[in-house]
Order: C-alpha cells, then structure tokens, then sequence
C-alpha cells in the first residue's frame, strides 16, 4: 500500500513540474510564486516544529549511556558514549550528527543451525545513510554556484575535491554517484527487507522518491540532457534576490529543470511537516544531548509537584507493636 | 511562551535559518548579484559550426569530440554530411585554436563570460595556449 | 511453573524475516503464556488509582469509563507539554529498522509488533491522528489511525511485552528511547486502570510496608537475623545486623528481594559479611526497605511516591550518605530520577568512604554510592583481604543488567571485584555484553509465570550467549546485580540453557572474603564445599 500511494503521489508532482515546463502560465506561477512559497513555508514551518518541540521541557535526564560511566579516578571513563560533561556531551552529538555514530554500532541478528543466534556486523546502512547524507549536503553546497554572483570560495573548492578523479567530461561528482546508491539501497531495502518492509509507510518512500527524482533529473541535466545554465542562473539568483523575472528567462529554462525545480519545491513544502525534521529533533534528543551526570549535578524538573507519600510517621503507627516486639527502634514508644 | 533551553535553541535557530538563507544575503550584499554575463560576438565571423543553442549547451561534447578524434584517431576535418566544411577555401580543422578560436578571439569577453559565472573551469588551456585578453 | 512448551518447539515458532502484512490489520491476540494478569482491584483502591475494578485482559468488556478514549488522549496532550522526549521520539523516527532486531522479544518472538519501532508506532499512529495536521487530514496514508478498544488492547499486550531494557536506543541514530515510550504508554493505560497486577500489587505492598514484598519489620529482621547465623555457620563469626539505626554513617538501601528470595540471600550475606570485617557504621531501613521501584513501571507519579522514602528515611536516621545494593532499575531511577524527584539531598553529606577516605565525586549531589563502586574502591585501596581461589569451584561470566550498563555506565566496577575475588572469568560475546547487553526477559515487571513463554522468548538472547560460554568454556554461574535479573534467570537458565547457576557479584566476594578470626571456610554461602584448585 505505501509504496503505491507514494509513487502515485510522486507521479501527480512529477506530471505537474512536466505540464509547467511546457505550459507559460503555469511556468510562470511555478517560476515566481512556488519558490517563496516553498521557502516561506520552509523556514516557518522547521522553526514552528522546533519551538513546538522547545516549549516541552526536559523533567528527567534520561541519557541512554553506551559506555563507561566517570566513577573512581582510576577507571577510564567513555568520556564520548558516556560523557559526565557539557564539552563530552557536545562531542557525542558531534559524532552522532556527523558521523552517526550509533548507526555505526549496528549488526544483524541471525539464527545459525536453527538455534543459535549469531550476531554480525552489519554497516550497510550505515555506510550508504552516511554516504547520501553527506553527498546531499555537499551537492546543496555546491548549488550556491547556481544561487550566488559572486560565487564564494568553497563552492571552487567542494567543486575540486568532489571531482577529483576527473573523470569524463563533465567531470563526474563522486557525490553524485553517491547519492543515487544511497537513495537506491535505502529504497530497496525497504522494499526487500521484510522486516524494513512492515514498517514503512508511504511517509518513508514518498521523500526518497522525492529526493531520488531530484537526484536523477540534475544528473540527468548535467550529464545527458544539458540546459541552459546561464539562464538557470540568472532566473534562481533573480529569485534569491528579489528581482524581477522576465517571460523570456522563464523560456529559455527547459522542462527538464521545471520538474527538478518543481521537485526541490515540494520538498522544502513537505519537509517541515514529516520524519524529515529529524534534521533538527536529533539536536533535542534528551537520550543523546545530556551528560550523564545525573548523581554529580541536581537536574531540575519545573513541573515537579508533590505527591502523596506513606510517611514514616505512618508506617510506625501501623507496625508499632511489632517492632517493639521484635526490638527495632522507633520514634515514639508506647 | 516559555522556551526551554531557550538560548539553545535560538543559537541554533539563528544558525539554521542563516545558513539556509545565506545565498540570499550574499546576493543582496553584492552589487555583482545583478552582472550578468554579456558575451562579444565576433561581428563578421562566419556561420559557427553547429547553432547557437546547440553550441550553449553541448560546445563541450564537441570540443570533446574533436579531440578524440584528432588525437587519437587521427580524423582532423570537421565533416557534414559527407563533405568537409570549408571556409574561405580552406578546409576547416577540428582545433579549438585553428577553429573556435579564430571567430571567438577574445576568451575574456567569451568563453569566461559563463564560465566564471557558473564556475567552471574548462581543461582546455592545460594544453592550448590561452588567447590574449584572457584570465587563467 | 508451566513448563508446557519445549524450548525446540519455542525456536521453530521464531521467524525472523516476518512475511509482510499490514501491521495495523492484524489484531492482537491473548494468547496463553503471553500476557500478564490485570491488577487487583484493592491494590489500585490502596493507591488510589483510577478505576478499580475486577477484570481480566482476556474479557471481552475491560470495564472501561465511558469516556476513556477522551482521558486517554487528555492525557497524551498533558505529557506532550510535560516531555519533550515524548514530543521528538513521536516526530522524528524515520523506520530506518536499526532497532528491529535488536529487541529481545522480536528475537524470541519474530513478532514484528515487537520491533522497537513499530512498538512505538502503536503509540505515533495515535499521535498522529490527534495531534498533527497530516494525520487529521490524510489518516492511513500518513499511518495515522483511530485510538479504539482494538488498538487499547494492542498497546496492553505489547506495553507489556516491553522490558524497557533501551538496547534499542543504543542502536538508533536519534537515540529514541523504546523505554520512555512504553513508560509513558503504561502511564496513559494506567489513567483508565489499564495495568496489570504483578506491578500494582509490589506497589502497593511497597507503599504500605516500604517493600514489594510485603515484608513487614519483624519479617525482615528474622530475615537478617538469619542471614547472619547461616553467617555464623560458615565463617564461626557472630554478627549483630543493625537495623533503624540513628545516627549511622550510611543507610544501606538493597531490593527486598534479596532478604527472601534465592539465590539474592547469598549476595545479602556478602553484604553484611563485607560490612562488618570492614567495621562499617551503617544500617538497614524496615521503613526503606526496598531499593527497587515497582512505580516505575507504571507512572512517573507513583516511582516518586515509592522513591521518596529513601531520601526520607536518610533524614530521619541523620546518617552522612546512602549506599545501595545489586539492583537494576533501582539504579535507574536513583541515578536518572531521585535527585530530581525528591531531591534536594542537602542534609546529606558528600559521600566519603570511611575506609579508605575516597570521595564519590560522581554521587556529590544525589549522595548514593553503588555498592560494587564503594567495593572496587575497597580493593583498589587493599582494605581487604581475598582469597579468590574459595571461588575456584565457579566460572564465572558476567551479564550486565540493562539499567546500571544503559542507564548508568557501571561497567567495569563489578568486573573488578569479580577479577578479584576469582579465578574463572569468561565474558559472553562483545554483542551481547555492556551496552549492547540482553535482557533478562522479565524486567519491567512482567517476570510472571502468567506470562512464561513470552519471558523465556524474550529471555533467548541473553540464554544463548550463555549458553555460548557454558559449553565453550565450562562456564558455570552467570552472575549479575539485578534482583530481577537474579529472580529470572534461574527459570530462563532451566529451560534453555540447564545447569548453570545464577549469583550475585556480592556473593562471590563473601566467599573471597578472609575475615579477621574466621574459622577455616570449607563451604560457600550456599553451603556448598569449596573446591581450591592448587597451581
């Protein structure tokens, strides 16, 4: 059921950017309008969820701890799985943000003989989130070269790692090699996977499709099928400046781009409003951003109330006699 | 409103937000935002080898082309259905420098016109010696 | 004990490459062995909870307010603002599946229900009905769905199928804790007096007499009294327990369990052995007898109501600072809970060993000391003597319980009492062991024999790595510092992996312990003889 209903959704949004690229009025909505719409909605929508998420305090100081805890000085502390500080805690999340390293720890159960469960290394998926994440950061980074005039340092630089094996021309981008395996192993394994398979909705394939077809349709501009880049320049720096945007600029953008630009659109649309601001909630995670010192440091709940408790006052006054009878000490004996 | 982790999270906001709309602030803080590029076009030259449009989006294929085929095959003239283009009498080579360049002179006022707008740094002048009025 | 099914009957129900189908179409079914009994009626009226009733999960009416789905949902909303866990663990999953198998009860069961994440989904596919926009608007497409007495019954079977170990939080990239789902998930069902009893019972036992056990003063003191003459019988030496002592240096605060039940006691003898050849000045509590938290299993309001004595009774007796024994998720709710709930403990001093003058820098503001911290400490320091070949007769692994490793990082303090009180060591496989440690299969409070099979599922990972260095190594006793886990893996150790003991880390250091004018030791706390291997 998801994987059809997200494909058809894909196809609707796919057929639109289509449509736009050969239709001038609907080019021009989706040339002028769509993209401060997107951006608008965007910006609000990431900065609602994550004020939304702020407003709800954290009570408890629940780190899930993944290593040694600081005791005796003479035990070595995991100062990074288990970090007992603000700095510790700071480059735990560094590691989990950039490197996702809890990812890294996976392995895969399996049962040998029928009866043993065997446990392997398993760094798949690791690998290939890492590698499409990274490779998506990259490429957007290497987009300011269609956004800005002039175009700042890195992009040259990001530019010349990321084609560093030249080869052919254009130059392919290991990022973009990168990127397509990563969508396409975490597209396929939510469809071979019987376990990933259960748990995937049409909310899991809809943005890999999504991003997937964003993927493929700049590879495709930028190797196959070629388009008019100065325009494409021209017509996204008009847009992240605030300029005007003539009819002729929008002719010379071809289908193909409408749809890649439609596509981008609809993420910046979709994404504040899905699993995808996981981008920001890991920042939150109480589990993962919070030192483990929960016995050094006193954490505060500020919705701390009273509750009824069973004083000791109480609980003397039902066993008296009997601890009187069996010599244990209390406070008022009678 | 109370926020939690309330300077946190502004912090992270602020980073957010400035990072996603850096471009627009590296356009609006530069005069260059609105330099578009204007290319010369040589003002008697000949007919080009293929069409404008087709030379705007795929001049590299060709050049790319042309290389492979003097170099390595040594096939030297650019050929049209079956008959080698000429042009004033002379048969007209595959070259970047004896073709291209005898129209487009000026690869300041052309070929770096898109090229530096786009930031893309051609491999041609590894080899080829660069035309006068040019930037490396 | 029912013991009907075979465990090669068990395995060959184990699928774990489920075939699809859509999740939210199959419907739960109480199977026999698999779920635990309601709670009593007179334990919830003890405690005031809401709806006290007799019902069973296996009746067609639970006897519901009628207005039930409104408290529930209520209640979301008010947790919603009250945990910012809750909030992001609902928004941000991505069903990567990294958590699948790495559930105990999935690789027992190879019920896809049991996946951490789609435990988690039975509580998001609510989530998202009621409280996001898409899920108004869009239902199923989004895995939205509506909270009926179907779905009710699903979160009670697998709520309760959940030990809140948080082996699958280590694995998440965003570190979605399955145990603060189900926490708040027990919670919700709790509002309408969903719970089952081999929790609300202990919690009302606990609130009464101070313990789950129910044990009342002069219980516990024959109790420690006996323990003290089996003491006696041993090393020759007489040992005088104190107990509701004013005025002593520490409380010592254990789980109840380890007065009554076996194979706790002989970690119970290790204490008071240990304590007295060192000349501690402390004392039991008849009041905060029970270092474990049964409330913790159900809200976050009743942990409070059962923690506070601690704190309380510390205050009353004026001792300097509190030392806790062998317990899992006691140790979670005193490291992670205590000091926030009812702390401060500004009457309290730094703890300080008297013995060897070490300062528990880490324990500075809660001001409770593990007792295999304050142990390690001892030995480092040389402040007491062992003679580890006493132990010669085990060898020894050793299962880290899910909250001191996940929710703590006491990791290498009981593998150095262990390494130096005996001579047999073998670890279980690095997957298995630590963080990455395996659950009992009967934490949380579901350790009932109602609910045998599913705890003997749920218990297979950690029985077959045994297994692993039994018939490897010659491995004998598995030992750990869990009450629960003490309680639990004599039965999963009997059915899946017969002939290897249970212990406490404790009690292998009573047997190690030379104490000043023993009589020469021939057997060890459990009587058994002692079977030195010369070199």
């Amino acid at each position: 059921m998801g994987l059809g209903l997200s494909l058809l959704y894909f196809i609707v949004i796919l057929g639109l950017g289509w449509i736009a690229g050969y239709l001038p009025f609907m080019k021009t909505i989706f040339g002028t309008i769509l993209p401060y719409v997107a951006l608008l909605l965007f910006l609000v929508g990431i900065i609602a969820r994550i004020v939304r998420w702020g407003r709800s305090p954290v009570p408890f100081r629940i780190t899930t701890t993944c290593g040694q805890e600081k005791s005796l000085p003479w035990i070595r502390q995991n100062k990074l799985d288990n970090p007992s500080s603000a700095l510790g805690a700071f480059g735990r999340m560094l590691l989990e943000v950039l490197f996702f390293r809890s990812l890294f720890r996976n392995t895969k159960a399996e049962f040998k003989d029928n009866e043993k469960l065997v446990y392997s290394v398993d760094k798949w998926l690791w690998f290939f989130s890492l590698a499409f994440h990274w490779s998506f950061l990259i490429i957007f980074l290497r987009h300011f070269r269609f956004f800005t005039e002039p175009i700042p340092s890195f992009v040259t630089f990001l530019q010349n790692i990321d084609g560093f094996f030249q080869v052919g021309l254009p130059i392919i981008y290991i990022t973009d090699v990168l990127i397509l395996a990563g969508l396409t192993y975490l597209f396929l394994r939510r469809i071979f996977d019987s376990k990933v398979k259960i748990i995937s909705l049409p909310s899991d394939y809809f943005p890999l499709l999504l991003i997937l077809g964003i993927a493929v349709t700049g590879v495709l501009m930028r190797y196959f099928f070629k388009t008019d880049l100065v325009a494409v320049k021209e017509f996204t720096v008009s847009i992240l400046s605030f300029q005007p945007i003539g009819s002729d600029l929008l002719a010379k953008l071809s289908p193909l781009f409408i749809i890649h630009f439609t596509f981008v659109c609809t993420l910046l649309i979709y994404f504040p409003f899905s699993k995808l601001v996981h981008l920001g909630g890991i920042f939150l995670s109480p589990t993962r951003n919070l030192a483990n010192n929960n016995r050094m440091k006193r954490h505060v709940n500020p919705w701390n109330y009273d509750v009824p408790v069973h004083t000791y006052e109480e609980y003397e006054e039902e066993f008296r006699d009997k601890m009187i009878a069996a010599g244990i000490p209390v406070e008022k004996e009678e | 409103m109370k926020l939690y982790d309330g300077w946190k999270i502004i912090l992270g906001l602020i980073v957010f937000v400035g990072f996603f709309t850096l471009p627009i602030w590296l356009n609006l803080s530069s005069a260059q935002s609105k330099v578009k590029p204007q290319l010369v076009y040589p003002k008697d030259a000949m007919q080009c080898v293929e069409n404008k449009d087709y030379m705007n989006h795929y001049h590299m294929d060709l050049l790319n082309f042309w290389r492979d085929s003097v170099v390595r095959m040594n096939v030297r003239y650019i050929v049209r259905n079956g008959t080698v283009l000429t042009h004033n009498g002379e048969k007209l080579e595959m070259s970047l420098t004896l073709a291209c360049l005898k129209c487009h002179s000026n690869k300041e006022q052309f070929c770096d016109q898109c090229h530096n707008y786009l930031d893309v740094k051609p491999y041609c002048w590894d080899c080829h010696v660069q035309p006068k009025g040019g930037l490396k | 004990m029912s013991t009907k099914i075979k465990p090669e009957e068990l395995l060959q129900t184990i699928n774990l490459k489920p075939k699809y189908k859509n999740w939210m179409e199959v419907p739960v079914e109480f199977r026999k062995g698999t779920f635990s009994y309601a709670g009593s009626e007179e334990a919830l009226i003890y405690l005031d909870q809401p709806n006290p009733r007799k019902w069973q999960p296996t009746d067609p009416d639970w006897k519901l307010p009628e207005n039930w789905q409104e408290i529930i949902l209520e209640g979301f909303r008010e947790r919603l603002e009250k945990f910012r866990s809750l909030k992001i663990f609902m928004d941000i999953c991505v069903r990567c599946g990294a958590c699948a198998d790495k559930c105990h009860f999935f690789l027992g069961s190879g019920d896809p229900k049991n996946m951490p994440v789609l435990r988690a989904e039975l509580l998001r596919s609510i989530y998202r009905r009621e409280f996001t926009t898409a899920g108004k608007l869009m239902g199923k497409m989004v895995g939205a769905r509506d909270l009926t007495f179907d779905v009710l019954r699903e979160w009670f079977y697998y709520f309760y199928q959940c030990t809140q170990c948080r082996r699958c939080s280590v694995f998440c990239p965003y570190g979605i804790d399955t145990a603060e789902i189900t926490f708040l998930a027990r919670e919700l069902m709790n509002l309408i007096g969903v719970n089952i009893d081999w929790i609300m019972t202990p919690v009302k036992n606990c609130y009464r007499t101070g313990n789950h056990l129910g044990v009342q003063p002069h219980g516990m003191k024959d109790s420690l009294e006996m323990a003290a003459a089996d003491i006696e019988e041993i090393t020759g030496i007489h040992i005088d327990v104190p107990i509701n002592k004013k005025g002593a240096e520490i409380l010592f605060v254990t789980p109840s369990a380890d007065y009554f039940a076996t194979p706790h006691y002989y970690t119970l003898m290790g204490y008071i052995m240990l304590f007295h050849e060192i000349g501690l000045d402390y004392t039991f509590s008849t009041y905060a007898s029970e270092g474990g938290n049964f409330g913790s299993f159900v809200s976050h309001e009743l942990m409070k109501r059962l923690n506070n004595k601690i704190y309380a009774e510390a205050k009353r007796l004026k001792v300097k600072w509190i030392l806790g024994g062998e317990c899992g998720h006691m140790w979670r709710v005193i490291h992670q809970y205590m000091d926030t709930m009812n702390g401060p403990a500004d009457f309290l001093e730094v703890p300080r060993s008297p013995i060897t003058g070490t300062v528990f820098e880490n324990a500075k503001s809660t001001k409770m000391v593990h007792i295999c911290e304050f142990t390690a400490d001892l030995i480092y320091h040389n402040k007491i003597k062992l003679d580890p070949r006493r132990n010669d007769h085990w060898h020894a692994t050793f299962h880290d319980s899910c909250n001191p490793s996940r929710g703590m990082g006491l990791l290498e303090e009981p593998r150095y009492i262990i390494k130096n009180v005996m001579r047999k060591f073998t670890e279980m496989p690095d997957n298995t062991i630590r963080e990455q440690t395996f659950c009992c299969g009967s934490g949380a409070g579901i350790g009932t024999d109602e609910n045998f099979e599913m705890r003997m599922r749920g218990g297979f990972p950690r029985a077959n790595a045994a297994k692993y260095v039994r018939d490897k190594y010659g491995v004998n006793i598995c030992l750990c510092i869990c009450a629960i886990d003490k309680a639990n893996l004599p039965p999963l150790f009997e059915f899946w992996v017969p002939g290897l003991e249970v212990g406490g880390v404790h009690e292998m250091v009573g047997n190690a312990l030379v104490m000043t004018g023993e009589k020469p030791r021939e057997v060890d706390l459990r009587l058994q003889p002692l079977n030195i291997e010369e070199e």
